[in-house]
Protein backbone atom coordinates (compact mmCIF):
# COMPACT_ATOMS: atom_id res chain seq x y z
CA UNK A 1 0.00 0.00 0.00
CA UNK A 2 1.64 3.48 -0.83
CA UNK A 3 -1.16 6.10 -0.26
CA UNK A 4 0.55 8.90 0.51
CA UNK A 5 -0.70 12.11 2.29
CA UNK A 6 0.69 15.76 2.38
CA UNK A 7 1.29 18.75 4.26
CA UNK A 8 2.40 21.82 2.80
CA UNK A 9 4.43 23.98 5.01
CA UNK A 10 4.30 27.94 4.20
CA UNK A 11 3.32 29.64 7.23
CA UNK A 12 3.91 29.10 10.80
CA UNK A 13 0.60 27.78 11.93
CA UNK A 14 1.31 25.00 9.35
CA UNK A 15 3.80 23.10 11.58
CA UNK A 16 1.15 22.39 14.30
CA UNK A 17 -1.52 21.27 11.24
CA UNK A 18 1.81 18.49 9.87
CA UNK A 19 2.10 17.30 13.21
CA UNK A 20 -1.49 16.94 14.26
CA UNK A 21 -1.94 15.09 11.15
CA UNK A 22 0.65 12.96 11.60
CA UNK A 23 -0.35 12.06 14.80
CA UNK A 24 -3.42 10.89 13.23
CA UNK A 25 -2.04 9.18 11.28
CA UNK A 26 -0.04 7.39 13.93
CA UNK A 27 -2.93 6.70 15.89
CA UNK A 28 -4.68 4.97 12.96
CA UNK A 29 -1.81 2.96 12.16
CA UNK A 30 -2.26 1.58 15.63
CA UNK A 31 0.80 3.25 17.26
CA UNK A 32 0.59 3.88 21.71
CA UNK A 33 0.70 7.05 22.83
CA UNK A 34 4.27 7.33 24.03
CA UNK A 35 4.61 6.70 19.68
CA UNK A 36 2.69 8.95 18.99
CA UNK A 37 4.26 11.72 20.94
CA UNK A 38 7.28 10.74 19.17
CA UNK A 39 6.04 10.90 15.87
CA UNK A 40 4.49 14.43 16.20
CA UNK A 41 7.43 15.65 17.60
CA UNK A 42 9.50 14.56 15.08
CA UNK A 43 7.33 16.01 12.55
CA UNK A 44 7.18 19.20 14.32
CA UNK A 45 10.97 19.48 14.70
CA UNK A 46 10.96 18.76 10.38
CA UNK A 47 8.26 21.05 10.14
CA UNK A 48 9.53 23.94 11.99
CA UNK A 49 12.82 23.47 9.95
CA UNK A 50 11.23 23.76 6.48
CA UNK A 51 9.35 26.63 7.25
CA UNK A 52 13.17 28.37 9.34
CA UNK A 53 15.89 27.31 7.02
CA UNK A 54 13.75 26.59 3.64
CA UNK A 55 10.74 28.92 3.85
CA UNK A 56 8.23 26.40 2.28
CA UNK A 57 8.23 22.59 1.50
CA UNK A 58 6.20 19.68 1.99
CA UNK A 59 6.14 16.85 4.89
CA UNK A 60 4.39 13.36 3.52
CA UNK A 61 3.05 10.28 5.38
CA UNK A 62 2.77 6.91 3.94
CA UNK A 63 1.79 4.13 5.78
CA UNK A 64 4.29 1.38 5.22
CA UNK A 65 2.94 -2.24 5.00
CA UNK A 66 5.29 -4.70 5.18
CA UNK A 67 4.85 -8.67 5.91
CA UNK A 68 5.59 -8.81 9.26
CA UNK A 69 5.36 -5.17 10.08
CA UNK A 70 3.48 -1.80 9.70
CA UNK A 71 5.29 1.30 10.24
CA UNK A 72 4.44 5.05 9.56
CA UNK A 73 6.90 6.96 6.78
CA UNK A 74 7.37 10.66 7.17
CA UNK A 75 9.24 12.37 4.18
CA UNK A 76 10.22 16.66 4.85
CA UNK A 77 11.36 18.34 1.07
CA UNK A 78 11.87 21.83 0.48
CA UNK A 79 14.10 23.44 -2.02
CA UNK A 80 15.72 25.31 0.06
CA UNK A 81 19.56 26.24 0.63
CA UNK A 82 20.77 22.85 1.57
CA UNK A 83 22.63 21.33 4.17
CA UNK A 84 26.22 21.72 3.07
CA UNK A 85 28.10 19.31 6.36
CA UNK A 86 24.97 16.59 7.13
CA UNK A 87 27.57 15.54 10.29
CA UNK A 88 28.10 18.32 11.60
CA UNK A 89 23.62 19.65 11.52
CA UNK A 90 23.40 15.83 13.27
CA UNK A 91 25.95 17.46 16.49
CA UNK A 92 23.69 17.49 19.43
CA UNK A 93 23.61 21.74 20.19
CA UNK A 94 24.46 22.57 16.56
CA UNK A 95 22.51 25.50 15.30
CA UNK A 96 22.47 28.52 12.87
CA UNK A 97 19.48 30.27 14.09
CA UNK A 98 19.92 30.43 18.13
CA UNK A 99 17.61 27.44 18.43
CA UNK A 100 18.79 24.33 20.80
CA UNK A 101 20.39 22.72 18.04
CA UNK A 102 18.06 19.48 19.34
CA UNK A 103 15.69 19.12 16.30
CA UNK A 104 17.72 16.62 13.86
CA UNK A 105 19.27 14.68 16.01
CA UNK A 106 16.41 14.38 18.09
CA UNK A 107 14.33 13.64 15.33
CA UNK A 108 17.03 10.68 14.86
CA UNK A 109 16.59 9.15 17.90
CA UNK A 110 12.53 9.79 18.06
CA UNK A 111 12.09 7.58 14.84
CA UNK A 112 13.86 3.96 13.91
CA UNK A 113 15.41 5.32 10.58
CA UNK A 114 16.66 8.36 9.42
CA UNK A 115 17.82 9.53 6.25
CA UNK A 116 19.12 13.12 4.84
CA UNK A 117 19.61 13.50 1.20
CA UNK A 118 20.87 16.92 0.49
CA UNK A 119 21.82 19.16 -2.52
CA UNK A 120 23.21 22.56 -1.59
CA UNK A 121 21.77 25.03 -3.57
CA UNK A 122 18.42 22.70 -4.24
CA UNK A 123 17.18 21.72 -0.75
CA UNK A 124 17.09 19.14 1.64
CA UNK A 125 14.95 15.51 1.77
CA UNK A 126 15.04 13.94 4.74
CA UNK A 127 12.96 10.54 5.37
CA UNK A 128 12.54 8.63 8.74
CA UNK A 129 10.67 5.80 9.59
CA UNK A 130 8.83 4.53 12.89
CA UNK A 131 7.87 1.07 13.14
CA UNK A 132 5.17 -0.35 15.25
CA UNK A 133 6.15 -2.56 18.04
CA UNK B 1 -4.70 33.10 20.76
CA UNK B 2 -3.51 34.17 24.08
CA UNK B 3 -2.75 31.74 27.02
CA UNK B 4 -5.03 33.61 30.05
CA UNK B 5 -2.86 34.16 33.13
CA UNK B 6 -5.13 33.68 36.42
CA UNK B 7 -4.04 35.67 39.58
CA UNK B 8 -4.16 34.03 43.31
CA UNK B 9 -2.64 35.81 46.46
CA UNK B 10 0.99 36.10 45.69
CA UNK B 11 0.88 33.71 42.70
CA UNK B 12 0.15 33.27 39.11
CA UNK B 13 -1.63 30.23 37.73
CA UNK B 14 -1.42 29.16 34.12
CA UNK B 15 -2.97 26.14 32.70
CA UNK B 16 -2.15 25.24 28.71
CA UNK B 17 -4.92 23.78 26.98
CA UNK B 18 -3.87 24.10 23.53
CA UNK B 19 -1.44 22.85 21.10
CA UNK B 20 1.08 25.73 21.44
CA UNK B 21 1.89 27.33 17.94
CA UNK B 22 4.91 29.63 17.99
CA UNK B 23 3.39 32.91 17.84
CA UNK B 24 1.34 31.67 20.93
CA UNK B 25 4.22 30.82 22.67
CA UNK B 26 6.28 34.03 22.19
CA UNK B 27 3.07 35.71 23.08
CA UNK B 28 2.44 33.91 26.14
CA UNK B 29 5.86 34.61 27.38
CA UNK B 30 5.66 38.21 26.78
CA UNK B 31 2.54 38.11 28.60
CA UNK B 32 3.88 36.35 31.85
CA UNK B 33 6.84 38.99 32.20
CA UNK B 34 4.55 42.11 32.03
CA UNK B 35 2.22 40.41 34.14
CA UNK B 36 4.77 39.39 36.68
CA UNK B 37 6.18 42.82 36.58
CA UNK B 38 2.63 44.60 37.26
CA UNK B 39 1.43 42.21 39.91
CA UNK B 40 4.49 42.06 41.85
CA UNK B 41 3.90 38.37 41.70
CA UNK B 42 6.61 35.89 43.68
CA UNK B 43 5.60 32.83 42.66
CA UNK B 44 4.25 31.05 38.62
CA UNK B 45 2.62 28.00 38.58
CA UNK B 46 2.65 26.70 34.56
CA UNK B 47 0.43 23.75 34.23
CA UNK B 48 1.16 21.54 31.06
CA UNK B 49 -1.01 18.41 32.05
CA UNK B 50 -3.42 18.73 28.61
CA UNK B 51 0.32 19.60 26.97
CA UNK B 52 0.42 16.38 24.54
CA UNK B 53 3.14 17.24 22.67
CA UNK B 54 6.66 19.89 23.44
CA UNK B 55 9.37 20.16 20.85
CA UNK B 56 12.75 21.72 20.85
CA UNK B 57 11.21 25.23 20.39
CA UNK B 58 8.52 24.94 22.97
CA UNK B 59 10.84 23.68 25.39
CA UNK B 60 13.39 26.14 24.86
CA UNK B 61 10.61 29.06 25.37
CA UNK B 62 9.77 27.60 28.73
CA UNK B 63 13.49 27.47 29.66
CA UNK B 64 13.91 31.07 28.63
CA UNK B 65 10.65 31.56 30.55
CA UNK B 66 11.67 30.15 33.90
CA UNK B 67 15.04 32.20 33.38
CA UNK B 68 13.52 35.25 32.92
CA UNK B 69 11.16 34.94 35.40
CA UNK B 70 13.65 33.96 38.28
CA UNK B 71 16.16 36.95 36.76
CA UNK B 72 13.10 39.50 37.38
CA UNK B 73 12.51 37.68 41.10
CA UNK B 74 9.27 34.73 40.57
CA UNK B 75 10.14 31.32 40.52
CA UNK B 76 8.50 29.21 38.27
CA UNK B 77 7.30 25.40 38.76
CA UNK B 78 6.09 23.37 35.79
CA UNK B 79 3.77 20.64 36.83
CA UNK B 80 1.95 18.03 34.79
CA UNK B 81 4.41 17.08 32.34
CA UNK B 82 2.89 13.96 30.65
CA UNK B 83 4.95 10.39 30.82
CA UNK B 84 4.91 10.48 26.77
CA UNK B 85 6.20 14.47 26.85
CA UNK B 86 9.06 13.47 29.39
CA UNK B 87 9.92 10.38 27.38
CA UNK B 88 10.28 12.64 23.87
CA UNK B 89 12.13 15.51 25.76
CA UNK B 90 14.97 12.68 27.02
CA UNK B 91 14.65 11.69 23.03
CA UNK B 92 15.76 15.25 21.87
CA UNK B 93 18.15 15.85 24.62
CA UNK B 94 16.12 18.09 26.83
CA UNK B 95 16.85 17.47 30.50
CA UNK B 96 15.13 20.74 31.79
CA UNK B 97 17.53 19.92 34.68
CA UNK B 98 17.78 23.81 36.35
CA UNK B 99 13.41 24.27 35.86
CA UNK B 100 11.38 23.12 39.39
CA UNK B 101 8.90 20.89 38.20
CA UNK B 102 5.96 19.08 40.27
CA UNK B 103 3.47 16.16 39.64
CA UNK B 104 0.42 18.47 39.96
CA UNK B 105 -0.99 21.77 40.01
CA UNK B 106 -1.14 21.02 44.20
CA UNK B 107 2.28 19.94 44.30
CA UNK B 108 3.26 22.85 42.36
CA UNK B 109 2.08 25.00 44.91
CA UNK B 110 3.58 23.25 47.86
CA UNK B 111 7.19 23.20 45.81
CA UNK B 112 6.37 27.34 45.03
CA UNK B 113 5.59 27.98 49.13
CA UNK B 114 8.93 26.04 50.15
CA UNK B 115 10.87 27.53 47.82
CA UNK B 116 9.90 31.00 48.66
CA UNK B 117 10.16 30.27 52.39
CA UNK B 118 13.87 29.44 52.07
N1 LIG C 1 15.66 21.85 5.82
C1 LIG C 1 16.84 22.47 6.07
N2 LIG C 1 17.46 23.20 5.12
C2 LIG C 1 18.64 23.82 5.38
N3 LIG C 1 19.28 23.78 6.55
C3 LIG C 1 18.72 23.07 7.55
C4 LIG C 1 17.47 22.38 7.37
N4 LIG C 1 17.16 21.75 8.53
C5 LIG C 1 18.16 22.04 9.38
N5 LIG C 1 19.10 22.83 8.82
C6 LIG C 1 20.35 23.33 9.46
O1 LIG C 1 20.69 22.42 10.50
C7 LIG C 1 20.84 23.11 11.75
C8 LIG C 1 20.45 22.22 12.90
O2 LIG C 1 19.04 21.96 12.86
P1 LIG C 1 18.29 21.47 14.17
O3 LIG C 1 19.01 20.26 14.68
O4 LIG C 1 16.85 21.31 13.84
O5 LIG C 1 18.53 22.63 15.23
P2 LIG C 1 17.94 24.13 15.26
O6 LIG C 1 16.75 24.17 14.33
O7 LIG C 1 17.59 24.37 16.69
O8 LIG C 1 19.05 25.02 14.77
C9 LIG C 1 19.99 24.37 11.59
O9 LIG C 1 20.43 25.41 12.47
C10 LIG C 1 20.20 24.70 10.11
O10 LIG C 1 21.39 25.41 9.91
MG1 LIG D 1 15.27 22.74 14.18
Amino acid sequence: MNFQTCVNIQKEWDIVGARQLGRDRAKEIGFGTVDQARIATAISELARNIYLYAGTGKICFEMMNDINQKGLLVIATDNGPGIKDISQVMEDGYTTSGGLGAGLPGVKRLMDEFDIISDPGKGTEIRAIKWVR
Amino acid sequence: MRIPILKLHNYLLITIQIDLDDQTAIQFQEDLLSKIHKSGATGVVIDLTSVEIIDSFIAKVLGDVVAMSDLMGAKVVLTGIQPAVAMTLIDLGIHLQDVPTALDLEQGLIKLRQELEE
